[in-house]
């Protein structure tokens, strides 16, 4: 349980966000042309980083626009909040 | 066996105060090289060694564990085992290792406590209803025991529950098992430890892997915090760290791991005889023989290693068991906890080689492993000896993801994930 400071609200407890997944997993340019490996990977495999990973979460239960956040999955500490199409503040 | 426990070794104990009883497995230093090494040192992990030495007559074997022994999810699940699974292969699955639950004590010497005090799936709307009486009939044609009750049935079988039309989510209807219950979680770890260092198996706790040797796409062997140890043959079974164990070898596997909480009351006198699960209003609950009511709850919905999880989880579980039980309003909860469960995105767990020689994973067990212990360290043990999975564990291959044979159990596992 932690707090999460929404780019557009502010500052509001979790609960009232949806985690969306990891981040910046794009989308295959030409899905035609990519063999099952390449559709096993884009679909279903994850980092799952123990440590800081990039995520994707929504205010479900406020503006409901989605947003990016940089979260250390080992102590659920947040270390950096983004809007969609900005570029991570930290590598 | 060398040190069999029996009523008259209980009797001969007690004469010396219980003071003399032997340990029941050892604290051996890592060897420079194993045939084979198991990461992590859980039910899964132990019961794998435990049948690699039984069947596969592999002895020269160690378990590495970076805490202790079943202190992981071992030690913080539920306790329920079960095998209602909607499809044929969860079914076979699941199955396979009820039936090994049923002789464990026998066959470990060892009381696992394992009670068949039945399971039972409430359902509270139409689509339960129809999702529940489904899965009871893939269940009979599966040679799995599974009835459906009508609401009435469900209050004479567990009368507590509140069956009253008028609640939120109203009981409309369940599904037994009749052989389903429950077992003591770390009585599985230590028997199985007890077994498997009978026959040789280095069990080295605080041992943490911090690293997978390749060469080209064999292992080679494990850094440890206690040195290099070389093998040929690597089991991970590390739950929700198999993704952390997975990134050494260079390996991604489609786990997301996440927060499972569990919760215990104060002791009370026994009031609720059977398991009691709910997928609708996510609430689950049993006692233990101390007395505790033992409380499942949810998963929180975002990847963490914490521990912990969110308190909303739990409030919402309560507030559903208060619905159900209204008995039980003012019981006071005494723990509460998290363990991280691996799960797979199609709700089925692992239990595969991989594209690197010698590396075999067992995980994504997600939110119900604790059922599966036994079948799934012989289904295991059984891919690593011979290279090849059992008929059984056939399809919970790696490659399902890239071939889309998924194995579904999604909203059909008879629990929500």
């Amino acid at each position: 349980m932690f707090l999460i400071n929404c780019p557009y609200c502010g500052e509001r407890d979790q609960s009232e966000f949806s985690c969306g997944g990891e981040a910046h997993i794009v989308r295959p340019k030409q899905p035609t042309e990519l063999s099952d490996d390449q559709w096993a990977e884009y679909l279903f495999m994850r980092k799952n980083i123990k440590g800081i990973q990039f995520e994707r979460w929504n205010h479900a239960h406020g503006c409901r626009k989605w947003f990016n956040m940089v979260r250390d999955t080992s102590n659920d500490k947040i270390h950096a909040v983004y809007k969609m199409g900005e570029k991570p503040p930290i590598e | 066996m060398k040190n069999k426990y029996s009523i008259f070794s209980l009797i001969k104990n007690a004469f010396s105060q219980h003071e003399n009883w032997k340990q029941a497995w050892g604290d051996p230093e890592p060897k420079r090289e194993y045939e084979a090494i198991i990461i992590g040192g859980g039910g899964h992990g132990l019961a794998t060694a435990y049948y690699l030495a039984k069947k596969h007559n592999m002895r020269n074997i160690a378990v590495l564990e970076k805490g202790w022994i079943g202190g992981g999810n071992t030690g913080r699940n539920t306790t329920i085992i079960r095998s209602n699974y909607l499809w044929d292969a969860s079914a076979g699955l699941y199955d396979h290792a009820l039936k090994i639950w049923e002789n464990l004590s026998q066959e470990l010497n060892y009381n696992v406590m394992f009670s068949q005090r039945g399971v039972m799936n409430l359902a509270h709307n139409l689509q339960d209803v129809r999702d529940l009486k489904r899965r009871t009939h893939a269940n009979r044609l599966n040679g799995i025991d599974a009835v459906w009750l009508s609401t009435n049935q469900v209050k004479e079988f567990c009368p507590i529950i509140n069956t009253s039309p008028d609640i939120r989510y109203p009981v409309l209807g369940g599904t037994l098992q009749r052989r389903a219950g429950t077992a003591r979680h770390d009585a599985v770890a230590w028997g199985y430890a007890r077994g498997a260092d009978e026959m040789g198996v280095d069990i080295i706790q605080n041992c943490e892997v911090k690293g997978i040797k390749r060469n080209g796409d064999q292992v080679e062997g494990v850094e440890t915090s206690k040195g290099f140890i070389k093998t040929k043959k690597i089991g991970v079974v590390a739950a929700g760290h198999s993704s952390v164990i997975a990134n050494m070898a260079g390996l991604r596997l489609p786990l997301e791991s996440k927060p499972l909480q569990a919760l215990v009351s104060e002791p009370v006198k026994p009031i609720i005889d059977t398991v009691v699960m709910s997928n609708a209003v996510h609430a689950y609950v049993s006692q233990s023989d101390k007395g505790e009511l033992v409380i499942g709850a949810g998963t929180d919905a975002y990847v963490s290693y914490t521990q912990r999880g969110s308190h909303d989880v739990v409030e919402g579980t309560l507030k559903a068991i208060l619905e159900l039980y209204p008995i039980f309003s003012r019981m006071k909860m005494l723990r509460q906890w998290g363990g991280i469960v691996d799960i797979c995105p199609d709700a089925s767990p692992i239990i595969s080689k991989t594209n690197i020689k010698g590396l075999y994973f067992n995980c994504g067990w997600g939110t119900g492993g604790f059922k599966a212990t036994p079948g799934s360290g012989d289904l295991f043990a059984h891919t690593i000896a011979n290279n090849e999975p059992h008929e059984l564990n056939a399809a919970f291959n790696l490659n399902r993801f890239v071939s889309g044979d998924l194995v579904d159990e999604h909203g059909a596992a008879a629990v929500a994930h």
